[in-house]
This record gives structure tokens, sequence and C-alpha cells, in this order.
């Protein structure tokens, strides 16, 4: 199969690369990009570990190809981080045990930090309905609830 | 503080400090299987079978080799000289002509077996020429029945593998003269752990150095690691496995597949790293189900509900071979059926039963999950026959502390039964009352009298952990101060290395984050039983915390020397030696201690070189943690739905190191039980195609089927197999879900149906609900 010339920008830096038009969003930002905190856990957009944010909505990398992505703004839980300091949402999982083998992890704080930038105190009700959209194997979720509430609190205080 | 106390900077034993896993994890760092990469790599994809039994008539692979980039595709005949997989206890002879080749020779016996191999310079590739493959199968009827009549599959190979049993008293006469005979027939469904990472290997060949190299190890890699050195004929000096982070384990993870093999294999032969990542099609066919059992069971009761015998007749649906387990989890559920009670007759046949699907091996609390639910069901069965409360006959039957240890004449895990202490009637007046149990059964009898489906279940079990029999670690202590324990336990995501760290800094005096915990790493240490059977915290921590106290006696003792003063008069708070009467005042820190015992030191004296020590802890036997779970459940009539208004799980772990870390255990281990009680089930039809291949139509609950869990977390009865008191916490949560949730749906139901069957599925539900208003009507 012919490949294409691609230019992505993921967390504010530029990636050339040559992939195949077939290729998914999720293994050429792991595998031609090398940033392989962006895990694939399903492959049919079920489990959400592939979460990505393309221009601020979460997505599945697994079922966008990498050529739909071009032009676009995409951030991973690479870009989470300002230096040293942790992101409120990465704190947040700490503190509240929300995570165990952390597999499933990336994939949850790009969801939560989709919703919490476009709705920064959503219901209980709504967070429920937005976090029961990935899967985790290890939690059995509370924690990850608990998490990403206290980390809303605490990014509302910051603002 | 008193002479010799220590002090970690509150980061020690019961403390719940944050993980010391979590930042890479949380920054995307870390290096699960499909994160592991070399230079000049391959990617190896998999022919599996369509068929699910037959006979294998011809593979063509011309079109597939000559796909540009492929290099290889091998088929049996190109693995001929590789033994079948082997059991990870070492050789078996009645098992052995049940093992899986590691690519199919002349039969398939399951969806999903693999059959070919390709190898090619990218992963596309390789599925591209895999799609290739032609494989030729003239089909042979299929067994997906474990208790039809015993069948012959090809080669007359008997379909009945083996037949555990286990047992002791006079079953026959209790039966003959008891007052009641209470019998159920009920069955376990098929599921399994289904980690959210899927399996992962990347076989690598070091020729400058002879040393053949398996990454994305998990769970077991010592043991596996000798596996592979008989299987390939190599020392085990030179092969080793490197375990990076592991995206769940539950059991399936880290076992020795046919594509561990494979990898190794082709890295050798093709002089290049060879890297395999499973999808998720292939990890519901492939990797190990778990759990398919049917029990026949009975029970002889006195007039007042007293157990005098039971007798259990089940079948073990083993699918297509048996794999590294052997028959442990059949051993094991053999061994742990009677759970909490006074049982004085057993007897219990397990046929083991090879059928047309998925093999099958463990998964998070093997054989207990399975027998927890019939025993339960049972113990509600003699509750209604005798027209007794379901607590009644439970306390009626529970063994008591004055009972402790209580041995039983069986086995489980190769290990005798001992229950080494526990307080079962205290942990169940203490789940009573925290859920305020009287009050709930008044809320439930005044809302079924308004129409309601509403019930309230119960299960009480005995879990098991800390499977010895030896654990070793070492401990060396840098000159920078920082420790490193060098274990050969590993790492599933349980939080292993924070408690390791806990342990250490606790009897070293060190801040746990001061403590690097290295697993999983065969290259660093010798021997190593990994992360299985709840054994990791008992075992390696024990070790831990021997060596632990060697590295301080040690320092201590070259303090003594430096500053002239008794060691017993010293101490080592957070990392600094200090006098005992002055804790504030630190004379000097570890690593200088350290570097006074460098092997070029004059300081030195005689002394052994290095601040290090290794430390062994034995174990004769297993030690019992147990449990009590309550649910409160409604049922939808319109839809089936089973809906959880509250949950209760009390366990007590004899000792919590972390009890955050215990706790979500708890509640994780819960979730994944309610999958299997409620949703999750590898389904195959008749002609025994798999129907569960995706994460449409195999369940797994997501953050809306799970309830908040009222945890209570018990240290009533420390173990008395280890120092540290501590029991297994990784099974707990999970072991008694189906058996709770059954007896608060059943409890739902009232005289619409009787829950025989795991899991309890709504269509299920609304079937009968349907029939009994029909018939009602």
């Amino acid at each position: 199969m012919d490949k294409i010339d691609i230019v992505l920008e993921i967390n504010g830096a530029v990636h050339e690369a040559t992939v195949e038009p077939r290729r998914t969003l999720a293994d050429v930002i792991r595998d031609d990009c090398g940033l392989t905190g962006t895990h694939i856990g399903c492959e049919h957009g079920v489990c959400g570990a592939c979460t990505v944010l393309v221009d601020g909505a979460p997505v599945r990398s697994c079922l966008m190809f990498a050529v739909q992505a071009e032009h676009k703004k995409i951030r991973t839980v690479e870009g989470l981080q300002q230096g040293a300091a942790l992101h409120p949402l990465q704190e947040a999982f700490i503190e509240h045990h929300a995570l165990q083998c952390g597999f499933c992890t990336p994939g949850f704080l790009m969801l939560a930090v989709g919703l919490l930038e476009q709705k920064p105190h959503p219901g209980d009700d709504e967070l429920l309905d937005v976090l029961s959209s990935n899967l985790c194997r290890c939690t059995g979720y509370e924690n990850i609830l608990t998490a990403v509430k206290a980390a809303a609190a605490r990014m509302s205080v910051g603002k | 503080m008193s002479a010799g106390a220590r002090d970690s900077r509150g980061t020690g034993i019961g403390v719940s400090v944050t993980r010391l896993e979590d930042r890479p994890l949380v920054t995307g760092r870390g290096q699960f299987a499909g994160d592991i990469s070399f230079t000049r790599q391959l990617h190896m994809r998999i022919v599996r079978s369509a068929n699910a039994h037959g006979l294998l008539k011809n593979i063509d692979v011309a079109e597939a080799k000559a796909v540009r980039g492929v290099v290889a595709v091998w088929t049996a005949s190109d693995v001929a000289d590789l033994p079948p997989i082997d059991f990870r206890e070492g050789p078996n002879e009645k098992l052995a002509p049940f093992r899986q080749p590691v690519l199919a020779r002349d039969r398939v016996r399951y969806v999903g077996e693999p059959i070919a191999a390709v190898f090619a310079t990218d992963p596309y590739i390789a599925e591209d020429a895999a799609d290739l493959v032609a494989v030729e199968i003239e089909e042979l009827p299929v067994i997906v029945d474990a208790a039809a009549p015993v069948a012959e599959f090809p080669g007359g190979l008997t379909t009945e593998a083996t037949i555990c049993r286990q047992g002791y008293g006079d079953v026959d006469a209790v039966f003959r003269n008891a007052a009641h005979i209470v019998e159920i027939d009920v069955a376990i469904g098929r599921h399994s752990g289904v980690p959210l990472e899927t399996r992962g290997a990347i076989g690598r060949y070091d020729a400058a150095r002879d040393v053949l190299e398996l990454h994305g190890a998990a769970k077991v890699p010592h043991r596996n690691r000798e596996s592979l050195a008989r299987m390939f004929g190599r020392s085990t000096a030179a092969v080793h496995c490197y375990e990076g982070q592991v995206g769940g384990g539950f059991g399936i993870r880290g076992e020795i597949y046919p594509e561990d093999i494979l990898v190794l294999l082709a890295a050798m032969r093709l002089g290049r790293p060879v890297k395999w990542l499973e999808d998720r099609r292939e990890h519901m066919i492939a990797a190990n189900h778990s759990r398919q059992q049917r029990h026949m069971i009975r029970a002889a009761v006195d007039a007042e509900g007293r157990l005098l015998g039971i007798d259990d007749r089940f079948f073990h649906d083993q699918g297509g071979y048996i794999r590294t387990h052997g028959t442990r989890v059949a051993e094991t559920a053999c061994g742990i059926l009677p759970g909490p009670y006074r049982l004085p007759n057993f007897r219990v046949q397990c046929h083991f039963r090879l059928t047309n699907k998925t093999p099958a091996a463990t998964y998070r609390a093997p054989g207990r999950y399975e027998t927890n639910f019939v025993r339960e069901r049972l113990m509600d069965a003699i509750a209604k026959t005798l027209g007794l409360s379901r607590i009644e006959v439970r306390r009626r039957n529970l063994l008591q502390p004055a009972d402790m240890p209580h041995e039983r004449p069986l086995t489980a895990l190769g290990d005798e039964v001992v229950l080494d202490s526990g307080d079962y009637p205290g942990l169940l007046n203490k789940a009573l009352t925290r859920c305020a149990w009287d009050k709930l059964e008044r809320e439930v009898k005044a809302r079924r009298e308004k129409g309601e489906l509403i019930g309230l279940g119960l299960a009480m079990y005995v879990e098991k952990s800390g499977l010895g029999p030896t654990d070793g670690v070492h401990i060396h202590v840098h000159d920078s101060g920082d420790v490193e324990v060098i274990t050969g336990g590993a790492s599933v995501g349980q939080g292993f290395e924070t408690v390791i760290a806990q342990v250490c800094a606790d009897k070293l005096g060190v801040d746990y984050r001061r403590v690097r915990v290295v697993h999983g790493q065969t290259d660093r240490i010798e021997y190593g039983i990994g992360a299985h059977a709840t054994r990791a915290t008992v075992m390696t921590a024990n070790a831990t915390a021997v060596a632990a106290e060697k590295v301080r006696a040690k320092a201590l003792d070259m303090a003594s020397q430096l500053v002239q003063t008794e060691p017993s008069r010293l101490s080592i708070i957070d990392g600094h030696v200090v006098r005992a009467e002055a804790p504030d005042a630190p004379l000097m820190t570890l690593g200088e201690i350290a570097s006074n015992l460098r092997p070029t030191s004059k300081t030195r004296g005689d002394r052994e070189p290095g601040l290090a020590a290794d430390g062994w802890f034995n174990t004769a036997h297993m030690t019992y943690p147990y449990g009590v779970q309550i649910a409160l459940v409604t049922i939808d009539r319109g839809t089936g739905g089973v809906n959880i208004e509250k949950m209760l799980i009390a366990f007590d772990v004899g000792r919590a190191i972390n009890p955050v870390l215990v706790r979500g255990q708890i509640v994780g281990g819960f979730a994944q039980g309610l999958g299997g009680a409620l949703f999750e089930e590898f389904q195959y039809d008749e002609r025994g195609q798999p129907l569960s291949v995706t994460f449409a139509d195999y369940l797994m609950p997501t953050a809306h089927e799970i309830p908040k869990v009222d945890v209570l977390i018990t240290e009533d009865a420390p173990s008395a197999t280890n120092p540290l008191g501590i029991k297994g916490a990784g099974e707990g949560g999970i072991a008694g879900v189906g058996a709770a949730i059954a007896s608060a749906v059943d409890d739902a139901l009232g005289d619409i149906a009787t829950v025989t069957a795991l899991p309890i599925k709504p269509q299920w539900l609304k079937a009968v609900i349907d029939a009994h208003a029909a018939a009602s009507a």
C-alpha cells in the first residue's frame, strides 16, 4: 500500500511521518511518534484506553486514521505534565488510588481532561455517564470518580 | 522513643501512603509490553484455527511468504523439535498427552488454536500475510458440554483427562442416616480475567552474551525462566525474563503460552528481535479462560441443620488442552470447598474434562469463586429445606475460634489445608451489625409487600493466601543512602513495590520513598516465585523484613565503631543513625555507613563488604483470610436488570500493610466478581464457535454497573504462619461475589425461580419473571 507524508501536531510539537492511509492514529502516535503513553486495549472503540484529545474533544485514537488528524491539535497523556508539575488530575489519581495496573489510566485522564475543560463543574450523573465510556479492570471505578471530582474542585479553585 | 525503636517518617507498616508505582503510570512513561521495542525487530502474527475441532489436511503458506516484508512463515513442521508446553510444576506423565503443542499438528481442538506464525518487518504486513495462509480443515464433531458422556478425540485421547478425588470420613454412612438430604445442581459460567492490556511478548537473542531474553514477562518470571530453559535445552544461566509494567494480571497473564515460545525460537533462528502483541479478539479466544464447572452436590444434615457430610461430583470444563497449571484449579476447588464450616465427612470428585473450547486455567480466586458459589447455594438450600434463616444455618455450622488451627485432610495448591486462625462468627456479627441486617430485612419485607422484587443475600467464605514454601530477597544500601530491595516477586499492578518498600522502611528505619523495589528481573536475583495465589505480600514482605533487620543490625554494628557507642544505644531514624536518647541529632546517614563498608574501606575491619543482606522466609502452610459479603438487590420486572442497592464486604487480612491498597484490591476484585455474577460469559454455539469475541459481546462492568461498596477490613486474626501476621488481600474481594449476588437475587425472586447458574443474565430473569406472571394470571 502506498505511503503518504503527514504532519501531526501532538502536545504542541510537530511530528512528520510517512504512513499508509490505513494506519490508525493510535499506532502512529505510539510507533511513529514514540509517544507510548497512549495505550491500545481493544482496537474496536469500546475500552477507551487509547483516548486522546483532538481539537479538545476526547477521541478513540484506535478508530481514527492518522491522516484524518492532520491540521488538528492532538493532545496525549505526555502533554499533561508542565515541567516537573503534574496536572491536577494526575495528582488526584495518585492521591485517591485511582489506578492499579495503570494501563487504562492515560485514557481516563484524557477523557476527564476533555470533560473538565469543557465543563468544569459536571454533575454527578454526568460525570458517571462520561466515565462509564472507558473500561478499567482493576479499580472498580469508585476511586476514579473520587479523583476526578477532587481534581475538578482543585482546578476551579486554581482559576 | 525507646532504644531500638525505628522510624520511617510514618511511611511504614499500617500507613496508607501513596504508591511509588504511580508517577510513571500517570505520565505515560510506563513500559508495558507494547512499549518495548528493539532495533530491527520483526513482528509476529498468528494464524488461528477457525474450526473448533478438525483434522488439519493442508496449510498453504506460499502466498503469504511471497508478500514483501515477510521474512518467514512457520507451521508445525518448522517447530517439530519443540516439545509441547509443559506444566509449571514440572513434568507430569499422566497429563502429558493433553499438553498443547506450540503450533497445531495434524488436528485442531478449539477456535483460536495457533496453526501458523508469520514473521514480517511490520505488524500490518504480518497481519495481511497471515490472512493469505490457506488452511484446510476436515471438521469433526465437537464437544461443548463437559458433562456429556466421555468421548475420544482423534489419536485415542480420552476427553476425561483425569478424575480428581479428595475427601475424608464415611460419607455413605452419614447419608444413610441423615435427618435431611439437600441436593442441588448448579453451574458457573465460563469467564476470565480479561486484563485491559492484552498479552505481549518480545523475544531477543543476544549472541554476544549467548542469552535468550523474554521481555514483557509477568507474574512468574523466574518459574517461566526454568520452564523455558527446559523447553529449549538451555542452561538457566542463558535464559532471562524481564518484567516491565503489567496491565493487569488476574491469573491469566504471564503464563507460558505458544506465542512466548515462538518469539523466542524466532529470535534465535531469524537473528532479529521478534515482537508479538495480541489483539483483543485473539485475547478472547486464545488466552486462558476460566471457571466453567457444573456441580451436583448434596449435603446430609441433622434435624437442626448441622452438616454431617457433603458429597460433591463436578465437571470441570478444561477446553482443548491442559496448560501450565495442570489440574490446579480443580484440585483447589476440591480442597477449599468446605469453606468456613465444620464438616465431619466429605467426598468430592472432579471429572476433569476436555472440550472443544479455549483452554482454561486460573482467574483470580480460582476454585474459590466457583466453590463459594456452590457451597453457599447449598447452605441457602439447607436453610430453605429446614425452615431456618440463612444466618442461623451458617451460625450452627461455623468453625469457632477455639477450633483454630483447624486441619483438614485435604490439599489446595498441593498444600495441606490448615486453617491457621480466624473468628468466623465474630466477622459475621460485625458484618450484620455494620449493614444493620435486621433493619434491612424489615425494609425488604415492606418493599416486597408493595410489589418490588427485592432481596437480601449473604455469603461466607475462607480465602487462601501466602503459598510458600520459601521466598528470599536481597537488600543493598547504596552510598547515596538509597535502598534497593531485589526480589523475585512480581508486580501485576497491585502495589507490590509500595508495600515491600513500606515493610523495608519500617524495619530498617528509612522513608519508603528511599526504597527502590526491583522485581521480575531474573538476571538480578536467582530465585523467585512471582505474584500468584495471593502470595506476594505474605512471602516477599516477610523475607524483606528478615533482610531489613539484618541490614539494620549490620549498620548499627558499623556505626557503633564509628561513634564509639554500644549498638543497643543507637537507632536508625529516617535513614540516619542517632543516639537513642537524642533522636533529633543525626550522627551519620545510612549512605555514609555504606561507604564505610565498601570493599576498599579501611574502617570496615573484618566485616563482610557492603551494607547488604539476604533474607529468607519459610512457611509450612498457606494462611487463610476470610470474609463475609452481603448484598441488597432489586430486579426490574420489565428488563430483568439487577440493581445493587447495597454491598458490604467484610474481610479479615490479619494485618494490613497499606489499608487504602487493601481496600483497592477488595473493591476492584468485587467489580470483576460482579462481572462474572451478572454479565460476563464466553459463550459458544453448538459448533464450538465462540460468540464472545469483542467487548461488545463480552460485557465487562463499567462505572455505571458498580455500586458503592462498603468495605470493612478487620485485623482480628493475624496469621499464625508468619511474623508480620499478614494474610493476603488480592482475591478476597472477588471470591464471594457470585455467591452473595446469587443469594440476594434468589431472595428477590422468592417463589418465581431458584438461581442455579452464573452469570444471572437479564434474559433469564425476564423469562422466569414473565413465565411466573403468565402462570399466576
